[in-house]
């Protein structure tokens, strides 16, 4: 019940009622947005947007620049392993001698 | 899948597992740290990938009390069949409550025995049967932390503007941050840092957790639920034990805003308001941790709608579920796991839901290769 499911925004359905289909691994629901529309936004600009689904709300837009950044910093960690594991290894000049 | 499968990717695993190795040994911990996943989300997620098997055994993961399904206690599935009892009643839930025993069965049982109980996805659902159903009580059992609460809501909001009559909730919604402070005031229980709860936190925003990194001391790190998103909040935890800091962070930024959710928390404010205290299966009663309707929704509310029994029914006395829940005893070593208590029979709550730690445990065989020490 608590695990969100994401999925993408791909239709407007009930303007009023604030209801948009989504799209979520090929299947699609219709799910209320009232809780990820901005103010001032006109409701058609969520079409295309990435939302976590619970329960059939949509209870959150998923940022995809904290997403980017978060794999980043992993990968940045990762390149630094590497780089701590060449320097720990034996230095092929001297191993040769 | 997009934001999932790039978030499950073994060789950042394992970077990963490297960091969190090499961070044990710089804190070289003189007994386990005792890291508590408060959301039964992250317990599920903890079993499925194996994450306590690749974690070194300085690190104790501790299961919290964050499974709503697991805490009702059953003196409420009691009243909730009270309610189903009634013939003019169509009874609505989630999956996951429909397992859950109270001290004469679960709603499974009674919907086999004839009751008129309907499993939904969505509280939507509930309300879309109630259009359809206009001669009928339609009553939607919504349970859930600060996650589920808002859709709750909303969806008596609708029910408001349509102005549909036969619409009703039995309210068991309940907050998490009384109960980790129950937990943090709990007499002989050491937790040394928490894995925040994600999904609550995007609801709620990352402020009501202050007083658990400045008052209490403990690192807080609100984490998503891959298997990445779980290491690397554990990695956070360790950084802060580590540089002797005690701070909420925010790991699961793609989904919790500072803030929380503007709108959501509106509704609830709205719609609900605190009880003075609220029973828990294996807890007890904890103040202002559960919520109930305002007098505004007194309409929709089944606890005013129909008369429930609200008898206090104690826990089957073998069953151990609250010294889980606290993280006392893990649950393989509870007198009936396994034998009395099954997925199939639970006795305990704990059993119930795939987010219980005694489910999971008994679904991906999770007795450890290594026994925690016990003093």
């Amino acid at each position: 019940m608590c695990l969100g499911i994401p999925g993408q925004i791909v239709r407007i359905d009930d303007e009023e009622n604030l209801l948009a289909t989504v799209d979520v691994c090929g299947v699609r629901r219709k799910v209320n947005i009232a809780c990820i529309v901005e103010d001032g936004e006109p409701i058609a600009a969520c079409i295309g947007v990435w939302v976590l689904v619970h329960v059939g709300f949509a209870m959150a837009r998923i940022d995809e620049d904290e997403a980017i950044e978060t794999l980043r910093m992993l990968e940045e960690l990762a390149e630094m392993q590497d780089e701590l594991r060449a320097m720990s290894e034996p230095d092929p000049a001297q191993a040769a001698e | 899948m997009k934001y999932i499968d790039e978030f499950r990717d073994r060789a950042k695993a394992e970077t990963l597992v490297v960091e969190i190795n090499r961070l044990i040994e710089k804190i070289a911990p003189p007994a386990p740290l005792a890291i508590m996943e408060v959301c039964g989300g992250h317990t599920h997620s903890i079993f499925r990938y194996g994450i306590e098997g690749m974690l070194p055994p300085e690190i104790e993961l501790v299961h919290g009390p964050g499974c709503p399904v697991c805490v009702l206690p059953m003196g409420r599935i009691d009243d909730c069949l009270a309610i189903a009892d009634r013939s003019e009643v169509i009874l609505t839930t989630f999956g996951d409550a429909m397992r859950v025993p109270g001290s004469r069965g679960s709603l499974l049982q009674a919907k086999a025995a004839g009751a008129d109980i309907r499993m939904v996805y969505s509280p939507m659902d509930a309300l879309a049967l109630a259009r359809k159903n206009p001669d009928r009580e339609l009553v939607f059992f919504g349970l859930g932390f600060e996650t589920t609460m808002p859709s709750t809501a909303l969806t008596v909001l609708q029910a408001e503007r349509e102005g549909i009559r036969n619409f009703s909730v039995f309210c068991n919604h309940i907050t998490i941050v009384p109960t980790i402070k129950a937990i943090l005031d709990s007499p002989g229980l050491h937790i040394d840092a928490f894995l925040g709860p994600g999904h609550v936190s995007m609801v709620t925003g990352i402020s009501p957790y202050h007083f658990i990194a400045d008052y209490y001391r403990r690192p807080f790190v609100i984490a998503g639920f891959e298997p990445l998103d779980v290491l690397q909040s554990i990695w956070m935890v360790l950084k802060q034990i580590a540089e002797g800091r005690c701070q909420v962070e925010n790991q699961y930024g793609r989904v919790v805003p500072e803030k929380g959710n503007i709108p959501a928390l509106a509704a609830v404010a709205r719609v609900y308001e605190l009880r003075e205290f609220f029973e828990w299966r294996g807890l007890g009663s904890i103040d202002q941790s559960g919520v109930r309707f305002r007098e505004e929704y007194a309409a929709f509310d089944a606890e005013r709608k129909f008369t429930v029994p609200n008898v206090k029914v104690a826990d089957p006395s073998v069953c151990q579920c609250g010294e889980v829940l606290k993280g006392a005893i893990k649950p393989w070593q509870c007198r009936v796991f396994g034998t009395a208590c099954t997925p199939e029979n639970p006795l305990g709550a704990l059993m119930v839901s795939s987010e219980g730690a005694c489910a999971a445990y008994f679904q991906y065989g999770g007795v450890p290769k290594r026994v925690p020490e016990h003093a």
